[in-house]
């Protein structure tokens, strides 16, 4: 017998994740018509490496397929991870990550709803570890034809150590190695634009609107976007206003690295992030700062994944010391 | 008095399917072939009978005299013959069976005499017995007696009147308003004067303008004391707690009651029947019921208490791929294990559901934490965590959570995107652990009575040795008076022998109750049956020991 409720919004984890791709296609659009084409291949080299992965794991379970797959999760969690890796990283690259993604961090935990850490940020972290070579090879926008791209990413043509560049991350980070060098003299030469790396630089704004279209859609909350971008513009500003030669302003960090990506699409991850409210800012505002500290002293050019994986280790003792009062016990302590 | 309403968080807005039957003026229902009229009316109490199989009764004749505090009397909905007592199934969705009293009529509906009951020459305790005595219950659904709710008379500042009615498909409490807003607000004045409220706050969702201006022109003739204020549509405003924090800005916790915070708060059909029951001594015998969904003529009928859903539905005239019926709303209503059961006080509305209008949910999928059910719930918990504690069948933490805060109102299974069927895990959950406390209370219980039996035993046999002891040192203080010499018999030896076997029993026990035994550190249920076992056998010791001289 069913018992109430007897109806129920038309609301599905399908439609959830149909959500998140779809936010995701603005800064798909700028990524392949600004700097490389290329990413389309890859995304839709991840997407086929992420089903079968799963479907896969499925049969291995005895789970059954089609509701699984037809979820969208695998998807998400590869498209942001095709999203994050170099764009001619080779095809293989590609699969191993969203293999580790997959298997490994989600389905080894239990499948969907299940992983308490970010797929996506493990399988970045892995490759970054385990490839550093490979993970650090970024075109500037534009350098490469698509045929070239295309060669790269299939293992077709040869690696071209010339004519790769850095990210403006990792431009800065080497560049204030030099003595006598600063932000502003980095970033007067090589490939920027008006606030950070050229072309790369509109994924930010791109990424900002697929997200706010999850606001829209009461898909996200606010706490964890306006937490983590609040607390990383915060203390970027803080070190700039102390030493702007050293320092890079709060905006070329806001429109650097995986900052937007990671503010709208990563730390707002609902399976393993925090779920209270309080609790969300707490998570959010963490990673921010954790991110920061790595961009600007740590051995790595970019710290969000790092970030959100020691706060995913946080999450129940955030969750079980921000748990929001409850109707008619406003007057409690809080636990 | 001030207009500001307040809002409570979460809430859902489903599809309010209202025009459907709201339309459709309060119609008298005809009188059924066969009324079953369950003895058990109020809340947590069953009446006891009065009248016997083949005795002729009045409509509003008394037939079930309340018991307990919480009991109502039970009336005859019409006037006929009782034809059988016996335990018939209720609307519930357990399908328990309860006695009622099936009364076949005669046809001529014919009333007992009742006067009115003039307020003013008469007690508070006289008025609220008077309602008692008149069957007067909640309408809302819960039937707690309003004589209860009325409580002490004091301290209370509002009484809010729910005419809310949050419920998608549900109008009865629409067309009542706006067909007996004169009525309703009679009521509530009465009510007001045996709470002893400063104000009446009136609420109704903007959903229903028609009842909103009906109820307005009603109270323009009251004075400021009554407010009649539109509230926003928001499931489940209609919620007795989300309602008086919407129109008072007071939250309830848990476990209290409104009179604790200087209000109360009463269903607008509750209203009108003390109106009823108060201005023409009648006492409650039929309500106002919605028939809809899947059928060809929905309305809302004026149905006689006891009058059996299936002889109702003829009147709406359910379609043909009509699969099963909902009492009460889409929301928070049962489905119906049987249409032979009778409409009680509590029954609003009868859904009748077809695949179309009501489709099986999806398969369930992993919960994903995406927090849409907690932004959904009024009572403004954590669902997913009390899903995950349910699940896991850690209670204690699913109480800590505040499980018990849960209202069941349905929102955060409506809004759940992997449809997990959310309130089916919290009613799981809060039946175990009311089963675990009883069988605690239960094994506690046990045990009390078991130690309470050794150490009544133990005296007795003390009291009976300090008996003896005393009879023999009479007796020997006696002889030597008389100047007899004592006989050289063992009767002298007795209460020493007494005294020695007491003290040989006692050292037995302390012995016993050092050397530890395997009885020891057993779970409750263990220890309760062992003491089950214990207190069987000591008694046929006992019998045996009675039997043996």
């Amino acid at each position: 017998m069913i018992n109430s409720p007897y109806i129920r919004k038309p609301a599905s984890v399908q439609g959830v994740m149909l959500a998140v791709l779809t936010a995701l296609i603005p800064a798909i659009v700028v990524y392949a018509w600004q700097i490389a084409a290329v990413v389309l291949v890859n995304l839709a080299i991840a997407t086929i490496a992420a089903l079968a992965g799963e479907a896969l794991v499925l049969k291995l379970r005895g789970r059954p397929l089609a509701p699984a797959l037809s979820d969208l999760s695998a998807v998400v969690t590869a498209w942001l991870l095709a999203l994050c890796f170099p764009p001619i990283l080779p095809w293989w690259a590609t699969v191993l990550g969203v293999l580790i993604a997959i298997v490994a961090v989600k389905h080894l935990y239990g499948g969907l709803g299940q992983n308490p850490f970010n797929p996506a940020m493990v399988a970045y972290c892995a490759m970054i570890v385990a490839f550093p070579a490979l993970m650090s090879k970024w075109p500037a926008a534009g350098q490469l034809d698509f045929t070239t791209q295309l060669g790269l990413v299939l293992g077709s043509a040869r690696e071209l150590d010339a004519i790769t560049s850095a990210t403006a991350l990792d431009t800065i980070k080497t560049g204030l190695r030099t003595a006598g060098a600063t932000v502003q003299s980095i970033m007067s030469q090589g490939n920027f634009g008006l606030v950070s790396g050229r072309g790369w630089e509109w994924l930010a704004p791109a990424y900002a609107l697929g997200g706010l279209y999850l606001l829209a859609r009461g898909i996200i909350t606010w706490h964890m976007p306006a937490a983590f971008l609040g607390a990383l513009a915060a203390i970027s500003a803080a070190f700039w206003a102390a030493d702007p030669a050293h320092y890079a302003s709060p905006l070329f960090h806001l429109a650097s690295g995986g900052a937007m990506l990671g503010a709208f699409f990563i730390v707002t991850d609902p399976v393993s992030g925090a779920t209270t409210p309080r609790g969300k800012l707490i998570f959010a505002a963490s990673i921010a700062l954790l991110a920061y500290v790595i961009r600007a002293f740590g051995s790595f050019p970019e710290g969000v994944a790092f970030a959100v994986l020691l706060l995913n280790i946080c999450v129940p003792l955030i969750d079980m010391n921000t748990q929001p009062r409850v109707f008619g016990h406003r007057g409690d302590k809080a636990r | 008095m001030i207009n500001r309403l307040f809002g409570f968080k979460g809430g859902v807005k489903p599809e309010s399917h209202k025009d459907e039957s709201s339309g459709a003026p309060i119609q008298k229902a005809p009188l059924p072939k066969r009324l079953v009229i369950p003895l058990r009316q109020s809340i947590r109490s069953t009446a006891r009978c009065l009248v016997e199989p083949g005795q002729k009764v009045l409509k509003g004749e008394h037939i079930g005299e309340g018991e307990g505090g919480l009991g109502t009397s039970v009336h005859a909905s019409t006037s006929g013959t009782v034809v059988e007592i016996a335990p018939y199934p209720m609307a519930h969705a357990s399908g328990l069976e309860t006695l009622s009293v099936v009364i076949e009529p005669d046809g001529e509906d014919r009333w007992i005499d009742h006067t009115p009951l003039d307020l003013r020459t008469v007690s508070r305790e006289e008025a609220l017995a008077w309602l008692r005595g008149c069957g007067i219950v909640g309408m809302g659904g819960a039937g707690f007696p309003t004589h209860v709710k009325l409580g002490g008379g004091r301290g209370i500042d509002t009484l809010v009147i729910n005419g809310a009615e949050c419920e998608p498909w549900i109008t009865c409490d629409d067309r009542l308003m706006r067909e007996r807003a004169p009525e309703v607000l009679s009521g509530a004045m009465i009510l007001r004067e045996l709470i002893g409220a400063k104000q009446v706050r009136v609420g109704i969702e903007d959903n229903k303008p028609e009842a909103i201006a009906a109820m307005q022109a009603a109270a323009s003739g009251l004075g400021d004391a009554v407010a009649v204020v539109p509230v926003p549509t928001l499931y489940p405003a209609g919620g007795e707690k989300q309602l008086i924090r919407v129109l008072t800005g007071v939250e309830i916790p848990q476990g209290k009651l409104g009179t604790d915070f200087g209000v109360q708060c009463f269903n607008v059909g509750t209203a009108h029947a003390v109106h009823r029951a108060i201005r023409f001594g009648e006492p409650l015998v039929s309500r106002v019921v919605t028939l809809t969904g899947n059928v060809a003529r929905p309305g809302n009928y004026e149905v006689l208490l006891g009058t059996q859903v299936a002889e109702l539905l003829q009147l709406a005239g359910p379609k043909a791929d009509t699969d099963r019926y909902l009492m009460g709303g889409p929301m928070m209503g049962t489905e119906l294990q049987s249409l032979s059961v009778p409409v009680t006080k509590g029954t609003n509305c009868i859904i009748s559901a077809s695949p179309a209008l009501f489709p099986p949910p999806p398969p369930e999928l992993p919960c994903i934490r995406c927090g849409a059910c907690a932004r959904a719930c009024p009572a403004e918990l954590q669902p997913f965590e009390l899903y995950w504690f349910s699940r896991a069948k850690n209670f204690g933490k699913a109480q800590e959570y505040h499980l018990f805060d849960c209202i069941e109102c349905g929102c955060c299974a409506f809004v759940c995107p992997s449809r997990i069927p959310l309130v089916d895990y919290y009613r799981f959950a809060k039946g175990e652990i009311w089963a675990r406390e009883r069988e605690r209370q239960a094994s506690d219980l046990a045990r009390e009575r078991f130690e309470f039996r050794n150490f009544r035993q133990e005296r007795e046999k003390e009291e009976k040795a300090a008996k003896l002891a005393a009879k023999a040192a009479e007796t020997r203080a006696k002889l030597t008076e008389s100047g007899e010499t004592p006989a050289p018999s063992a009767e002298p030896e007795d209460p020493k022998k007494a005294l020695v076997a007491a003290a040989l029993a006692r050292a037995k026990q302390q012995q016993a109750a050092v050397t530890p035994r395997n009885t020891d550190g057993l779970n409750a249920d263990v220890q309760a049956e062992i003491a089950d076992i214990d207190a069987r056998r000591e008694k046929l010791n006992q019998q045996d020991a009675d039997k043996a001289p």
